[in-house]
This record gives structure tokens, sequence and C-alpha cells, in this order.
């Protein structure tokens, strides 16, 4: 019972970041139609957002301590962010240590531009072009920014700790009764789930209660008769782009603590995201977040090793398995609607 | 309407006579010399194979540094680094039997196929004599194999499996990387000094050659010191988030839990291991304990703080005080600011190793280097007195075994060396069960 619980929780870490990742291609293929492959480059982007945001705070001006010496032998030359001196060490350190956190603040703004520049400088002239042109620009962009992130950052990946606080883990074995240890679960991934549920909780309040949420849908049902009633839909759509963006941005600035940011960590994402839309069904929200649990709750039983005992390689093919299934059951996707990428 | 005068026959008997003319010297100075790619007078093209893009792009960097340091120093430029402590006191500076030395570079992109496709480049079109690097066993087995075929010198970069100088070894094929068995032999007793004789210990292992090899070295090593393995899984290369296979660990009865990962996969699966608390778990009535059978400070600099305390064995460290090392740390660190890696360690000593076996053999010919090689024993190059075994071409010497530091002053410190392992520890006979089947064969001269 506790492996069971063990791994629903982990099934649901998992999903939150393909749900947040499939929410945000869901809301781009929606509104424009256009199947984006760069959306795991602005995973990545996100993550890097941390990335950046931490070493500004840690920039350091050098201060030679003489009493030590460097790998060479000379005088060692220490690193003194400037935060330290503007707020002295301790307010310094406290500041460092919340760069995750802070990062937030910082990726929204930043997401949000670089969505509107990549549907502005690039995706918009591809809206009529079909799917497979769509997907060979985005595709190509999204090695374009890898390449970009890897000139500038490296290719190993670089740590980017929570803070202290979130470090450690949670025992629910003691609280449900189980024996100490049976169920622990790392602070911070707990935090990533209750973010991604409160930004996915966001995303369909903002469609759903507001008078551009409303358009917006409007627009997703029928483009036509909301344009011939005079309203600029292409401009909410760009928005909505950027929105996507900074979904997906957020997601990656929360998980970089999960997992050290690399520039490749978006393609692992990607083809992962774009097979929860499918099974969502295309173009349906609700689709894409309930897909996304799902396969990551099924993805967590099946790296069991009991599973893997009774079914060898399972673990290395449960989603595109549950994918066919679904697929060859119900053809649109679990909440897929009738009309959607079928012309 | 066109009004070219090509046509199609043209362009291709142009291109015919132009590429028999181009390959012809090569051609003819293969049939004088009797090997592929004999240099000229004055020159020698050396091929440096390492990724330069992919998941291993900073690591193949680190080697494509000491590469260009190497070719430095046998040009005789720079401060020489270990030319003044190699034992073999052959090079002395002036390039390589008095040509002077060039290299190529090649982008194997940790991938097989693209690696064998840059190293027949280098060696095709480049006239390479010799090709090095590389930051992976299947690259390395890949690339060794089809230096075999080209008559070409393969002196192996950094590759762990036991298949290398194991059931692929090739006889044009050279390591001095240590290897999954060696890890084992030194990492056991040290892990039995720690934890005791009484442990049970779970096993993730990357699913491919590398990971099996190790997993079995070490399983085999501690298992002979009375550890139980109650668990192996296997893992997909391309996993980037361990969570699920790590956290039914604590549960499984085990009090170890041995990472059989390396690069991205050790980065990501240390790192959780650490955020699931298993540092501070207690199991069996223990401190729960991880091992790292393979370190790479790249690596390791990924990880973080989550290597602190945590075993691990590595080819050689920046950190060793003997003469050889020294002189290459203060060579690297003055050229390019900080300490060199293992890997960037591995490859400076190979290529100058190469060129000492050339220059005492007084030939470039493959089959002359492989009888200098073989069996050639050698000081002053980091690791102690090593042997370059001639039944398998795999270099014996010490073993690093090193613990992550739990307080490191700089990105740099971040392994302390716990123990050198002497040579006899980790030595094995030639027909050992972990290195069975395949057979080394005779060396090809190519042409």
């Amino acid at each position: 019972m506790d492996q069971f619980i063990l791994q629903i929780l982990n099934g649901l870490d998992k999903g939150s970041a393909y749900a947040l990742i499939a929410l945000g291609l869901t809301l781009i293929f929606g509104t424009l139609g256009v199947v984006n492959f760069a959306h795991g480059a602005l995973f990545m982007l996100g993550a890097f957002v941390a990335v950046t945001v931490s070493n500004l705070l840690t920039l350091s001006h050098k201060v030679v301590d003489e009493t030590r010496t460097d790998f060479l032998g000379n005088p060692l030359q220490v690193d003194v962010p400037y935060l330290y001196d503007f707020f002295g060490q301790a307010a310094g350190d406290t500041i460092i240590d919340w760069a995750v956190p802070i990062s937030i603040l910082v990726a929204i703004p930043i997401m949000v531009a670089i969505g509107f520049a990549m549907e502005r400088g690039l995706i918009k002239y591809f809206y009529k072009r079909p799917h497979a042109d769509q997907i060979l620009v985005t595709f190509g962009l999204a090695i374009v920014i890898q390449e970009i992130v890897k000139y500038f950052y490296g290719a190993n990946p670089i740590p980017t700790p929570a803070p202290d606080a979130f470090v450690g883990s949670f025992d629910f074995g003691v609280v449900l009764g189980f024996d100490p240890n049976a169920i622990i679960y790392p602070y911070w991934r707990l935090v990533y789930f209750f973010f991604s549920v409160v930004v996915i909780g966001a995303v369909f309040a903002f469609l759903q209660f507001t008078t551009f949420g409303m358009v917006v849908r409007a627009g997703m049902a029928d483009r036509e008769t909301v344009g011939i009633l005079g309203i600029d839909i292409d401009k909410r759509f760009t928005i909505m782009f950027g929105i996507a963006a900074a979904v997906a941005g957020l997601a990656g600035v929360m998980y970089a603590p999960i997992n050290s940011p690399n520039y490749h960590m978006g393609m692992d994402f990607l083809v992962l995201s774009f097979v929860v839309v499918v099974v969502g069904g295309m173009g349906s929200l609700p689709g894409a977040v309930a897909a996304g649990f799902m396969l990551g709750i099924l993805e967590s039983f099946a790296s069991m090793s009991a599973v893997i005992d009774l079914l060898p390689g399972i673990n290395q093919i449960i989603i595109y398995l549950v994918a066919i299934i679904i697929l060859l059951t119900r053809p649109r996707g679990l909440m897929g609607r009738k009309g959607v990428m079928e012309e | 309407m066109s009004n070219n005068n090509f046509s199609r026959r043209g362009v291709l008997k142009t291109g015919m006579v132009a590429s028999a003319g181009l390959a012809l010297p090569q051609y003819l100075r293969a049939q004088e010399s009797g090997f592929t790619n004999a240099p000229g007078a004055s020159e020698v093209i050396l091929g440096f194979n390492v990724p330069q893009t992919g998941p291993y792009a900073d690591e193949g960097a680190d080697e494509l540094r000491a590469y260009e340091l190497a070719v430095e120093h046998l040009n005789g430029e720079g401060d020489g680094g270990m030319l003044g402590t190699f034992s073999s006191q052959a090079l002395e500076g002036a390039g390589i039997l008095g040509r002077r030395v060039n290299y190529v570079t090649g982008d194997t992109q940790t991938k097989s196929d693209a690696a064998r496709a840059s190293a027949r480049s280098m060696i095709e079109k480049d006239g390479a004599i010799m090709i090095t690097g590389g930051s992976s066993s299947g690259v390395a087995v890949a690339v060794q194999a089809l230096c075999q075929e080209a008559g070409i010198i393969f002196m192996a970069g950094l590759t762990h499996s036991n298949d290398t100088t194991g059931k692929d070894k090739r006889a044009n094929g050279f390591r001095h990387f240590f290897n999954s068995y060696m890890s084992g032999a030194a990492l056991a007793p040290v892990l039995q000094a720690a934890y005791g004789s009484d442990r049970k210990a779970y096993h993730l292992t990357a699913d491919y050659n590398w990971g099996y090899t190790t997993e079995e070295a070490v399983r085999t090593s501690t298992e002979a010191m009375g550890w139980e393995t109650v668990n192996t899984v296997l893992t997909p290369l391309t996993q980037t988030d361990f969570s699920s296979y790590i956290a039914p660990v604590l549960n499984s009865g085990a009090d170890v839990l041995v990472l059989n990962h390396y690069g991205g996969n050790m980065v990501n699966s240390l790192t959780n291991a650490v955020q699931f608390g298993l540092r501070e778990a207690q199991a069996n009535g223990k401190n729960f304990e991880i091992v790292v059978p393979l370190y790479s400070r790249l690596m390791a600099r990924g990880a973080g703080s989550a290597v602190a305390g945590i075993f691990g064995s590595t080819n050689w460290h920046w950190s060793l005080q003997d003469a050889g090392s020294q002189a290459f740390v203060r060579s690297f660190g003055t050229k390019y600011g900080f300490p060199p890696s293992q890997a960037a360690h591995t490859c400076y000593v190979q290529t100058l190793l190469y060129a000492d076996a050339v220059t005492r053999a007084g030939s470039f010919n493959p089959c002359a280097v492989d009888e200098a090689l073989e069996d050639f024993e050698f000081d002053g190059l980091g690791n102690g007195p090593t042997l370059y075994r001639g039944e398998d071409h795999q270099c014996f010497k010490d073993v690093l075994v090193v613990k992550g530091k739990e307080n490191p002053e700089n990105e740099f410190d971040l392994l302390e060396i716990v123990e050198i392992t002497p040579v006899a520890q980790v030595t094995y006979p030639a027909d050992h069960p972990q290195f069975a089947g395949g057979a080394l064969g005779t060396c090809n001269p190519g042409a």
C-alpha cells in the first residue's frame, strides 16, 4: 500500500510537468492552430531564467586571500558577491538562497516577451502553411534556441538548488499510520505539484471568468464568426501565445531544483508532452491536463521493479502503449472534439 | 533554356579524374611505406575525435584543450608539461620523428555512427595517422573497430566499459583509462572499511553496455566481501527524472544504493536520491549510503552539493602531488585558468604515449607502434608506475578512490582522494570472465 501511495505521488509530480507543458501546447494549438515543437525549448528557457537569476544574484568581485593558495600555488582569489556589499552577508545569503522563487517573478515578463517575439517574428508567417511546415520550422527554432543556450551556459547540467527551507523530505508514512520512512517525499516536489495546480487553475479561471477569456474561447470555437463581430482575435491569440510561453517557462523555473538544468531538457519533455496532448485530445485543455497526470502516474507504476520483472521493458514503452490503446479506442483522444485537426 | 556547357557525363568524368588525382599521392605514399597515411617529411597529422556537440560537449572541450596542449609540448612550445617527467626521455619537443605535429578535429556527438563518420573523414580526407579521443565506451568500441579496419592506431579517450579492452579489444586500439573491473576492485575494500561487510545493495543501472559491465564489476567485488545484492534495476538511458526508480529503494530492504550511471544520468539520479532523503535515512539499523562507481569532476559539478560524502572512483585527479600531475596541472592551469579533468589527463597522456612509441620504434607504421606500446612500462605521467599490457592493450596503474567534498572551496574542488589503490589490487588476468570473448587479433598497418 505504501508503495502504491508513493508511486501515485510520483506520478502526480511527473504529471505536473507534463500537464503544464501540454497545457501550453494545447493553448497554442487551440488558438492559433500551430503545432509548436519549440514549446519544450520554452520550458528549458524558463529553467535557464532561474539559472541566470541565480548567476546574477551571485555576481561577485575578487578579493585576494593571502592566507590561502589556488591550485597553481598563487594567492587565492575569493569571490565575494556584490549582494554582501549591499546587504551584508546574512541578508545576501538569504536572497541568493531564494533565487528560484525570485526567478518566478522575473520569468513571467521575460517568457511573455519571448512568446510575443517568437509568434510575431516567426510563427505568424506559418499560420496558413501545412502542419508539416509548422513542425519543421518550430523544431528548427528549438534546435537554434538549444544551441544558443549551450553556447552561453555549456553542455553540463547546472545545479540550481531550492531554498534551504524546502530541502529534505516529508514523511507521509508517519502521518498516514505507516512505518517511518515508508512514504517520504521531497518538499520541493510537493511544492512543484501544488504550484502546477495553482497555475493550471489560474489559466482555466482566466479563460472561464474573464471577458478576454470568453472571447478567446469563442475564437477557439469559431474564429471566423468572432472576426465578423469586429473583434481582433489575432491580437488576443498572440497574447495567448505569450501566456502559453509563460506557463511553460514557469514550469521550467520550478523544475530547475528537481533536475539541474541543461540545454537539452526541453527536448526530453517535448515528445512526451505531444503524446500527452494527443492522448488528451487535440485542442482540449482539460484533456491535456488529465492526460498529463494520467500518463505521469502510469509511467511511475511502470518503473516499479515488480512491474519491470513481470513485463521487462514496460517502463520504456508504457506511455506510447497507452497512447496507442487510447487512440485505437478513442481516435480523438480522451476529450477531443470532433472537427479539430480533422480537415 | 540552359546555356551552360556542363553535361552529366562531363561532370562525372571530371570528378573522377580529380578524385583519382587527389588520392594518388596518398596511395603511392601508402604503397611505398606499407601503411596507411604515412606522413610526409615535414608534418604529421593526428586526429582528435571528441564530442563537440551533444551532452558530453564540455568533456569534449576539455579533451580538446589537453590535445592542443600536448601538440604544443610535442612541438617544443610552452613549458613542456609532462615531457620533463615522463620516464621515457625519447621525446625532445621537436615534433615526432622530426615532423611538426598538426591536428584535425572531429565531432563524435557521442554517437557511434557520427564518431565513425568523423574518424573516417579524418583518416581518408585529412590523412590522420592516429585517431584519439571520445567520452563514451560505445563510441570507443565503434571507432576502435574502424581504426582496426583502416590500419590506423586508436588511442582511446574516456572509456570505462570492460568491453573496450575485453570482448571488443583490437590490436590497433589502446586504452590508458581505467575500467569497470578496476573501479569495483578499488572501491570494494574502501566501502567495506567505511560501511562494514553486512550491507544490502540496490543497483540502479543505465541500460547500455557500460552500465552492465560496471554493475557486474561492483556487484562481484562487493559480494565477495560479504555484501548482498537485493535488487538490480535497469533505467533507460534517456531517463531524466529518476524519482519513480528511487522512491521504492528505501523500502526494498537495501541500505546502500549503487548508481551505475554516468553523465547526465548520474547528475539526475544522484540529485533525486539526495532529494528523497536517502543520505539522512536509516535502513536495517544503519545509515543509508549511496555509491557512484565512476566519478567525473565535470559531472560532479552538475550534481552540486549532492556529491558530498559519496564514494566513487576516478582515473586521475588534479590534486595529485606527483611530479607528472603537478607539471600537467601547471601547464594546463596556466594556459586555461582552471585545473584539468580526468578526461583531459588521459587524452594528453595518450598523445604523449603515441608520440613516444613512434619515436622509440623509429616508425609511424602501426605495427611498429603496436610493438613499442605492448608491455611498455613507464612512469611520470600522473598515475605512478604503469604497464601497457600486451595481451589486451589495457594500462595497469593505481586507481583513485574519491569522495565528494563536504565543504568545497570552489567549483573545481569537489572531490577528495580517499585512497590511491595500488595497481596490484586492480590487476586481473587477461582471460578474466568479465573480459571474456573477442580476440585482440593482429595489428593492421592498412595500405
